[in-house]
């Protein structure tokens, strides 16, 4: 027995030290909101080319970056998935560990919703009343920040409804939180002017304020599992939650969207801009594994060609809002030169 | 006398209420045990109910002519043109065949979408292995899309308003049109069992990650046996008892209490950063596993082998065997049942393992079925987390279905513990 297990053990460390050599397989990391449209992309491709389906991981945005941005060679990921823009120190960070090359593309649009259960009335809200209801510190009567004393939704505005404020959300891990905060939160926040004059003079403490959700117990931290949070709030119709648009278009029998700023978000409304909280999402591609992973460039061609990523490509049916034509030719002319990444 | 008769009242008054006592005490443990067989039943329950429907999955006959013209134009006979052919095209045009009077792009595209977008590879299968077909139409039968799989089974209620469904009321005719003309059947899902992950639920098995349950608990298995079989017989025949043999005694037991997410940070830092295994491989995650499993079946093995009685050693030793003779040849099959039991417990610990294999890359959408200890693969349990996080409804059940799976492989793993205990298990 022993003798078969360091046969095993030897046996082991040759096959990996082969495989460190090549890898035959596209390996991808990065957002959970881009995952659905990135495993989709790879399925098609590994069906309908002679190339092995891409390995996709959900590691979030910043996950995925860092791994992406730690160096160049097989046992690095090829391809990253974003829901946010890659920063200018993870830029950097990419540039002193060699991946000096990479190749941005924008997929298309996603929408963050806040959603209640159907047993209950269709809110409508804006983007300040939004930050009113969920920001750690509102500014109070005399102008000055306290912490946010709203305890319901009528605290807020006297034309929303007497029932308590409860927003089940992701946590502060996750991409579309971060999202959230920006668009819906700092938008909110914008309208004050003594705020936004803040903006001028301290970035670091107007983020501070514009970014920072309460946390006395009114905002609930339910995980990334956005199933579960559409389960609570079919157990409770007073509850809000936040996700993507995707989970709304596939339970829109159990919950129902929000208006924010008299807009509801509709498919149509994200892809036109109308909706106020949509984001772009992204992937990055390390220029330097082209053409040493086989089949990076068909993947591209598979992800940018119109019958995936087009206005009614079949990652439209996975939720994806698409860009306009125009925008999706720049990209797809990127995708195929492998054109720098432009900050 | 008297005190006698005192201190026999003083008893016979107490004893009613030490009566109660041990009646009370039996209630509470009966109460324990109802309510957890209780609990129990509910997870079977809640899980059973949610999940059997997945075992079936609709089906919709479609009429499809295989064009000679399409697949193969200039007659070539090379399998390479025919896997090119557009399938998909093919079972468009006999959707638009069953419903000549659907002429609205928009309203095509519905029509299009009630089979699988997987009929195209379901059809390029067929003509593979039957190239006659070439040139005929014939009734072949592909999966139906996810949806229309969800109203069948009654998941998509059609009595809610139009817009709050994903079905619209021209699909519902649709469907009962086929489903009159015995066209739209429920049948055995075979694909739930043939298939690997995919982003179609209809499309999605578990084969996959069973596969690569399989090749990491081999792993596991290779390591963490003769290992811990070794670690256990060293330390309890053989080993001093000092202070060293003490101080590892004690960290093999706080080894057994380590969060399993310990072990695949370690995995992370050591086998794929240090060593340079490749991510998303059985092989690291069977090590990473075997690590995890080690100190459970070394203290079970420990137990096992002192439940020996002394008097088998001493007796061997009296008829001069030597020390290795006495355990190879006598103590170690006599405690083997227990060795194995523990093994058996502690795999079944880590076929459900999910948090040490999030760090190593092993929680992934991977559609390949692994081949080997360095694909990349997934596990059982890995693949229920994935389905559980994916916004499609139809994974809900396949969810369901996957756990009832890994259940099964764990009530078996357990079953044969038993059996193995009972079969070999000596009393003395």
């Amino acid at each position: 027995m022993h003798k078969r297990t360091l046969m095993l053990a030897t046996l082991a460390a040759f096959t990996f030290g082969d495989h460190a050599i090549a890898r035959d397989q596209i390996r991808i990391v990065g957002s959970s909101t881009v995952y659905p449209f990135a495993t989709t992309v790879a399925e098609q491709f590994g069906k309908s080319t002679g190339f092995k389906t891409p390995v996709v991981e959900s590691t979030g945005s910043g996950g995925g970056l860092k791994l992406f941005c730690s160096g160049v060679g097989v046992e690095h990921p090829d391809i990253t998935n974003a829901s946010r823009r890659i920063k200018k120190s993870e830029v950097e960070k990419c540039h002193k560990n060699g991946v000096t090359s990479v190749t941005e593309i924008k997929v298309g649009y996603d929408g963050i919703v806040m959603a209640n259960s159907k047993a209950s009335a269709v809110m409508t809200i804006t983007r300040k009343q939004i930050f009113l209801a969920l920001a750690k510190d509102v500014p109070g009567p005399d102008g000055k920040l306290i912490a946010n004393p709203n305890k319901t939704w009528r605290d807020v505005d006297a034309n929303l409804p007497n029932v308590k404020i409860e927003v089940l959300g992701p946590p502060p891990t996750s991409g579309t939180r971060d999202a959230f905060a920006e668009l819906a939160l700092e938008g909110g926040c914008k309208k004050f002017p003594a705020i936004k004059a803040m903006k001028k003079k301290n970035k670091k403490s107007y983020k501070a304020v514009c970014h920072s959700i309460r946390e006395d117990g009114a905002y609930v931290e339910a995980g990334e599992n956005d199933v579960l949070i559409v389960r609570k709030l079919e157990a409770n119709p007073n509850a809000f939650g936040v996700f993507g648009y995707s989970f709304l278009d596939q339970n829109s029998d159990k919950v129902q969207g929000s208006l924010i700023e008299g807009k509801k978000p509709t498919f149509e409304n994200i892809a036109e801009g109308a909706y106020p909280v949509s984001r772009p999402l992204y992937f990055y591609v390390k220029n330097a594994h082209v053409g040493f992973v086989p089949g990076i460039k068909e993947y591209l061609a598979e992800f940018t060609a119109d019958k995936a990523w087009g206005e009614e490509g079949y990652l439209t049916d996975k939720g994806l809002i698409p860009m306009p034509e125009a925008e999706r030719n720049k990209f797809k002319t990127d995708a195929a030169a492998f054109n720098n990444l432009s900050m | 006398m008297t005190d006698r008769s005192t201190k026999s009242a003083k008893v016979a008054a107490s004893l009613r209420r030490r009566h109660a006592a041990e009646r009370r005490f039996r209630l509470y443990g009966m109460g324990a045990v109802a309510f957890a067989l209780a609990c129990l039943g509910l997870l079977f329950f809640t899980v059973v109910s949610k999940g059997y429907t997945a075992f079936q999955q609709t089906y919709v006959k479609l009429p499809i002519y295989f064009d000679a013209g399409d697949i193969d134009p200039k007659n070539s006979g090379d399998p390479k043109v025919w896997a090119k052919a557009n399938y998909q095209g093919m079972a468009k045009k006999s959707l638009r065949g069953l419903f000549p009077d659907v002429k609205k792009r928009r309203d095509k595209r519905a029509l299009y979408k009630l089979a699988s977008s997987g009929a195209a590879y379901e059809l390029r299968a067929i003509v593979r292995e039957n190239p006659d077909l070439v040139g005929t139409t014939t009734d072949v039968w592909v999966t139906a899309d996810d949806d229309v799989d969800m109203f069948i089974k009654g998941y998509i209620r059609g009595d809610v308003a139009e817009n709050e469904r994903r079905i619209s009321n021209k699909e519902m005719a649709w469907i009962e049109a086929l489903v009159a003309d015995g066209r739209l059947e429920k049948r055995f899902n075979t694909t739930f069992f043939s298939a690997g992950d995919s982003r179609e639920p209809e499309l999605a098995g578990v084969w996959g990650a069973a596969a690569g349950s399989f090749f990491t608990l081999l792993v596991t298995l290779a390591l963490a046996f003769p290992i811990g079989v070794a670690a256990a017989i060293y330390l309890e025949e053989f080993a001093p008892k000092n202070k060293l043999t003490q101080v590892i005694e004690i960290n093999i037991n706080n080894l057994a209490a380590v969060p399993s997410i310990v072990f695949g940070l370690l995995g992370l830092a050591v086998f794929l950063n240090f060593i340079g295994m490749p991510r998303s491989a059985p092989l690291v995650g069977g090590v990473v596993l075997a690590l995890m499993t080690l100190p459970t079946i070394i203290i079970a093995g420990r137990a096992a082998i002192k439940s020996v009685p002394p008097s088998i050693r001493e007796a061997a030793l009296g008829l001069g065997a030597s020390r290795s003779q006495v355990v190879f040849h006598h103590v170690l099959p006599l405690a083997m049942p227990g060795v194995l039991t523990g093994t058996i417990i502690g795999m079944a610990q880590a076929l459900g393992e999910t948090a040490p294999l999030l760090m190593i890359g092993m929680v992934a959408f991977i559609v390949d079925i692994p081949g080997g200890f360095t694909d990349p693969a997934t596990v059982l349990p890995v693949q229920i987390y994935l389905w559980a996080d994916s916004p499609e409804r139809a994974f809900v059940e396949r969810t369901s279905a996957a756990i009832m799976v890994l259940l099964g492989f764990l009530i078996m793993m357990n079953l044969t513990a038993v059996w193995l205990r009972k079969k070999f298990e000596r009393r003395w």
